[in-house]
């Protein structure tokens, strides 16, 4: 089995969980990783201060795609004010890959569109390599 | 199937030292040549003697290293000039081929270009020919207009006819093969055309200079902009080859030591050609470099250097149409490319491809390419691609044909 592309991460690759639009949605955002051309979006559903539906949408490589769709499980229920301090260590852990040097931005991208939607901070998260 | 023991044109692949290199105990598979090329031993050995024996600054100094490293670079200058066909005094050294346009978007662009004047430039430029005439127009109120890229990955001279008609266009810039496409573009007939039209061209020889022969005498444009690293060379140097009288009009483009004849309180009178246009310590060193550069490939000769290129392309092109899922992107014959292509592969994303077939020390590229408008235009996101130096033999392509099938297997597609 590849250590990079084990049979989850492909899984969520080929059907990619909370994806799509979302109308209407309280907070959304779109990013892009110039590096290899990786793009993602988000609508977010708020209610009662947490995240109560959320959709990406987007295309990219497996790595970017799988783990926003991975972390999508994980960011549906939480309090919107959690999200801000989330790192890229927290994220990579939850992919439970190698991540290199060169696809850490693959890696990330799904939690620099959170960030950016939740907390308006378009910056790349720390952590993580 | 073409035979994988067919002998290629060129065998120079133990010149190279970095193929001594084992990465997990195997050998390299090096195809991104467009992105940079491998250096021979000559030219690492000139660098290394360079430092060893000869460094001084040049052009002041009256003693005898000094002497000599000034006749080194000046020496290197000569060659590198021959190598392209061009001369000498119009032969200027700069950082890389995005400067040598920069040099010219700046030093010529800003005195001649203005409002409802027109730059025409094509949608396979790299970002280097297309970031320095989007500032110049900006600045200027110029307006900025591309030529279309077809299907196939060429361009049509009936609509740089009729965007010179139109008879505002100053200024045509193109590159000669594309680093994306791999498309050779007929640059004579675009310079001739540009030409009758009273329109300044530049070609973007990047892709050029390192895999088919150059004459910019006999080409003709007024501005040929090329790199060092991309044709077995150091990073850090370029060149821009000008066309005298536009060079000597122009003003200079950095100003500092070395590029003045008189430098006053308040005024300075610049020095001769090439000068005028190298402002402060020239990369010494990256000329030699570059000079034993075009020594290597003078030898190896141009001529062998494409016809190796050409049927190196042709075998890629025809094993990867073995592949399933694979889509070539741009010209469909070897002889209509130079030693790129770029491909999608159904079902895996460029980067995944790129990072799959390194598993197997295949090393290509994946993204934009530098050309964001382009991908664009093709409707992708990112393409591989794989490209070819002279080092490079048919078991590369091999590799990567036996690499893009194990990527297939682990995606289960």
């Amino acid at each position: 089995m590849d250590d990079l592309y084990r049979d989850y991460i492909l899984d969520h690759y080929k059907r990619p969980r909370n994806f799509g639009e979302l109308e209407p949605h309280d907070l959304e955002a779109h990013d892009h990783n110039p590096l290899c051309g990786d793009e993602l979006g988000v609508h977010i559903r708020v209610a009662d201060g947490k995240i109560v539906e959320l959709r990406f949408h987007g295309q990219g490589c497996a790595i970017s795609q799988a783990a926003a769709s991975i972390a999508s499980e994980e960011y549906v229920g939480m309090p919107l004010d959690e999200v801000g301090g989330l790192d890229g260590e927290w994220l990579i852990e939850l992919l439970g890959i190698p991540i290199s040097a060169t696809r850490r931005r693959c890696a990330l991208l799904n939690l620099k569109v959170m960030r950016g939607a939740t907390t308006g901070d378009a910056s790349w998260p720390n952590g993580g390599g | 199937m073409a035979t994988a023991a067919a002998p290629s044109i060129l065998d120079v692949r133990a010149d190279f030292p970095i193929f001594g290199r084992r990465i997990d105990g195997r050998p390299l598979v090096y195809l991104d040549s467009a992105a940079t090329s491998q250096k021979p031993e000559s030219v690492i050995a000139a660098i290394d003697d360079y430092y060893r024996r000869h460094n001084a600054n040049i052009h002041r100094g009256v003693y005898t290293l000094a002497q000599e490293a000034t006749e080194m670079f000046e020496g290197a200058r000569e060659r590198v000039a021959a190598f392209a066909g061009g001369q000498t005094e119009t032969t200027i050294f700069t950082r890389n081929a995005t400067e040598a346009i920069n040099l010219v978007a700046y030093a010529w662009g800003r005195e001649h270009v203005g409002p409802g004047d027109a730059v025409l430039i094509t949608q396979m430029e790299h970002h280097s020919n297309i970031v320095p005439w989007q500032l110049l127009c900006e600045e200027t109120g110029a307006e900025l207009r591309y030529l279309d890229v077809s299907d196939e990955g060429k361009l049509s001279l009936e609509q740089l006819d009729a965007e010179l008609a139109r008879g505002d266009v100053k200024l045509v810039a193109c590159a000669h093969i594309s680093n994306v496409l791999g498309t050779i573009n007929p640059v004579a007939e675009i310079v001739g055309r540009a030409r009758s039209a009273e329109a300044v061209t530049l070609i973007d020889g990047s892709q050029a200079a390192p895999q088919m022969p150059i004459d910019v005498g006999a080409l003709g444009p007024d501005f040929y902009a090329w790199t060092g690293h991309k044709a077995l060379g150091p990073t850090g140097i370029g060149v821009l080859h000008g066309r005298r009288e536009l060079l000597e009009r122009m003003r200079p483009f950095l100003g500092g030591g070395d590029m003045i004849r008189t430098v006053d309180f308040q005024r300075s009178t610049w020095n001769d050609l090439p000068w005028k246009f190298e402002a402060g310590t020239s990369m010494v060193a990256e000329g030699v470099g570059l000079g034993a550069a075009v020594d290597y490939l003078t030898d190896l000769q141009m001529d062998s250097v494409r016809a190796h290129e050409r049927e190196l392309v042709g075998y890629a092109l025809e094993r990867l149409r073995e592949v399933a899922g694979v889509r070539v992107i741009g010209p469909r014959t070897a002889e209509e490319r130079g030693g790129v292509i770029s491909f999608e592969l159904e079902g895996i994303h460029p980067h995944d491809v790129a990072d799959l077939v390194n598993r197997e020390n295949v090393c290509i590229r994946a993204g934009h390419h530098c050309a964001m408008p382009l991908m664009r235009r093709l409707g992708v996101p990112a393409t591989a691609r794989a490209s070819f130096g002279p080092y490079n033999d048919r078991s590369d392509v091999d590799a990567l044909i036996g690499a893009l099938a194990q990527a297939r297997q682990v995606f289960g597609v």
